[in-house]
């Protein structure tokens, strides 16, 4: 589904990543985690299409397609889909005003039918129940004056409704509390299938122990350093990030 | 003004000719002071400080003919309902007078609303009370002007403790085929002690270009009266407007307004609110959308005379092209005006680079224990909002579309009145939809 080979990326002259490969295939569940500043955030920052960074080196290819060639909105059409570390607020457009635009915006590009007003409200009242939402989130502005852990569970929401291929979940854990974890990692597991992955983009073990990654990838300086089973993960909490850096093995999956 | 002067005094010459019987009363001795005042002068220029931003030559060295008596222009109710909306009470207007057969209203008894000249011989001593009573004496030269030629436009008297629910809308067109023309309407609201109301004026074009609305609305809001209040100017993009809205509100009454500007080469609006007794309130919310080489310009004064009054202000600009905005909002807080509240914010959306804004907050404050907060922002889309829309599927051209709608309907979900808040929001998507497809082009 995904193959990301040698990839450079860099802002304001600074390059973040410096030679990223890694591979993922439909039904699997990529962790990707590393210390502060090793360039997680940066690499789910790309693969969206956030324009800031620039590719210097290396090719991103989705579904036999160069990703790095596509916009933005046409990434998202064909189904890849970030879950923002800091979603952002949009004043004067409602939640269910805005999921409604996007959905459309897909089902046209996929050639299907927008839905009416009627077909959208029964879908998205289905959608919320998986991520535990209270039906006065649809007519609220999008993620304004929502809390830290509202915000979160708004973009699991988002994609619910959305249904990508490709999930890629920014530090979704970060300022969230356990009962709030559970539930955005229920919604992401229920979303779970034989034909969508996900990349799980995190700091800290914690969200591992709910979703269950099958393979772990560590990042630091902007390059896989290690890679493995879920295994990884809990030898990283013991053992620290420095202990993957004194002892590197740069390995491509 | 040179030649100009000799013009205008003789279209008053040949105004006051056509007036059969009326110059021998109160309202003619107002036209006759205001011809003197206009006269002597002049338009204003930008060396004055309130006209600094805005150069009025584009009307000053024109001729634009005043529109005395009705002019022909078939129009239908289905060509008003689609120019504005339909509305229970709908007062329609032609270059400023008012055409019966197309003005339905269903009122209680003792209220009225519907055209001045009409209402001057019943209503005469209510109109003789307060018509030019707030301008008199301190008016520019485009209030002078609209006083000189003062004939009709709509009058509304609520009596004590009426309370309306349904909105008087009156609909100003302009219309014929030649343009050049001006139409001074003149607008006067009284309401009674606890009276309340909703009144819209709208300005709309059909099939004309090239000329002047000069409107001036009075209002005078007796100790607890409510007023919500719209103006919506949709006119042709080379129309002239200028427009004065003066409001006297005395104790524990209300005042609420929303100004929406879409049209014109060239608009000026001023909106004034006194407070001239305890505990009043007063909202003036105000969007412009401007393009092309159109100049919008906000003027608005808060008057905090008395004690306790609170006030709050959001005045909004999406501009594009090369449109220019002006905001100059003032607010006094007089010695007396203890404990006063009031918040001001001004805020400008730029979608081009050679579109530009000149915003003056302008806070005088004489009394020592009040609160008055002000901010002004001039910014583009954010990079980042645009982004997030993206990432979810949505195109760059519908993402700006759809934050630049946002930022503008802000100033219109404060409409309380639902039919009208639809009917603002409509206008303003549509104004927004055409620049996008203009752009496009």
């Amino acid at each position: 589904m995904l193959e990301i080979r040698d990839l450079h990326a860099s802002i304001n002259g600074n390059e973040i990543l410096r030679g990223v490969n890694l591979r993922v295939n439909a039904g699997e569940v990529h962790a990707i985690m590393g210390p502060n500043g090793s360039g997680k955030s940066t690499l789910a920052a790309v693969l969206a299409g956030r324009d800031v960074y620039s590719v210097s080196r290396g090719t991103v290819t989705y579904e036999g397609k160069d990703l790095l060639e596509m916009d933005p909105e046409e990434r998202a059409r064909g189904g890849v889909f970030l879950a923002f570390q800091y979603p952002v607020e949009i004043p004067g457009v409602t939640n269910s005003y805005f999921l409604k635009t996007a959905l459309n915006a897909i089902r046209k590009h996929r050639g299907l039918e927008e839905l009416d007003a009627v077909d959208f409200l029964k879908l998205i009242r289905e959608r919320m129940r998986l991520v535990d939402m209270e039906e006065s989130f649809l007519h609220r502005p999008v993620n304004e004056g929502f809390s830290g852990g509202e915000k979160k569970r708004n973009e699991i929401f988002h994609m619910a409704v959305l249904e990508p291929k490709l999930a890629i979940l920014d530090e979704t854990d970060s300022g969230l509390d356990i009962d709030a974890l559970r539930i955005v990692a229920d919604g992401v597991n229920k979303l779970r299938r034989k034909d969508n992955a996900t990349i799980v983009v995190t700091h800290y073990q914690r969200l591992l122990n709910y979703i269950i990654p099958d393979f772990v990838h560590v990042l630091v300086d902007g390059q896989v350093m290690r890679s493995g089973g879920k295994e990884l993960a809990l030898e990283l909490e013991e053992k620290g990030y420095d202990w993957v850096k004194e002892t590197p093995e740069n390995v491509t999956t | 003004m040179g030649q100009q002067h000799a013009w205008y005094e003789k279209q008053f010459e040949s105004f006051e000719r056509s007036l059969n019987g009326d110059s021998r009363t109160p309202v003619h001795k107002l036209r006759r002071s205001a011809i003197t005042h206009f006269l002597s002068r002049g338009f204003p220029t930008t060396q004055e400080e309130e006209w600094r931003f805005t150069n009025v030559q584009p009307i000053a060295s024109r001729t634009f003919i005043p529109s005395i008596g009705r002019p022909e222009a078939r129009l239908t109710a289905g060509d008003i309902d689609r120019l504005a909306f339909p509305a229970v009470n709908r007062v329609v207007f032609v270059n400023g007078h008012v055409v019966p057969e197309l003005s339905s209203t269903r009122l209680p008894q003792g209220v009225f609303a519907g055209s001045l000249a009409v209402a001057r011989r019943n209503h005469a001593s209510v109109i003789d009370r307060y018509l030019g009573a707030s301008v008199r004496g301190t008016e520019s030269a485009f209030t002078a002007l609209n006083t000189s030629f003062l004939q009709d436009g709509l009058f509304v008297h609520v009596p004590d403790g009426v309370e309306l629910e349904e909105p008087i809308v009156a609909v100003f067109i302009a219309a014929g085929a030649s343009g050049g023309f001006a139409a001074h309407p003149r607008n006067l609201f009284v309401l009674d002690e606890r009276a309340s109301a909703t009144v819209t004026e709208v300005y709309v074009t059909f099939g004309t270009s090239d000329y002047l609305t000069n409107a001036v609305t009075e209002v005078d809001l007796s100790p607890g009266a409510r007023l919500e209040h719209h103006k919506v100017q949709s006119e042709s993009r080379d129309a002239f407007h200028v427009g004065f809205t003066h409001v006297r509100q005395k104790t524990s009454s209300v005042f609420h307004s929303t100004s929406v500007t879409l049209g014109g080469s060239l608009v000026r609006n001023e909106l004034i609110s006194v407070l001239s007794g305890e505990w009043c309130e007063c909202t003036m919310n105000g969007l412009s959308v401007g393009s092309g080489t159109q100049l919008l310009d906000n003027h608005t004064t808060i008057d905090h005379a008395t004690p306790n009054g609170r006030s709050w202000e959001v005045y909004k600009a999406i501009l594009d092209g090369s449109s220019k905005g002006i905001f100059n909002g003032k607010i006094f807080v007089r010695k007396d005006a203890q404990k006063t509240d009031a918040k001001q914010t001004n805020k400008t959306l730029l979608l081009s680079d050679s579109a530009t804004i000149d915003t003056k907050p302008q806070l005088e404050i004489f009394a020592d224990d009040v609160k008055c907060t002000h901010g002004a922002t001039v910014g583009q889309l954010d990079e980042q909002q645009i982004f997030y829309l993206r990432s979810r599927g949505i195109g760059v051209d519908q993402a700006r579309d759809l934050l630049t709608t946002a930022f503008g309907l802000e100033v219109i979900e404060r409409v309380k009145n639902p039919s009208l808040r639809s009917y603002m929001e409509r206008i303003l998507r549509q104004r927004l939809h055409e620049e996008r497809v203009r752009t496009a082009q």
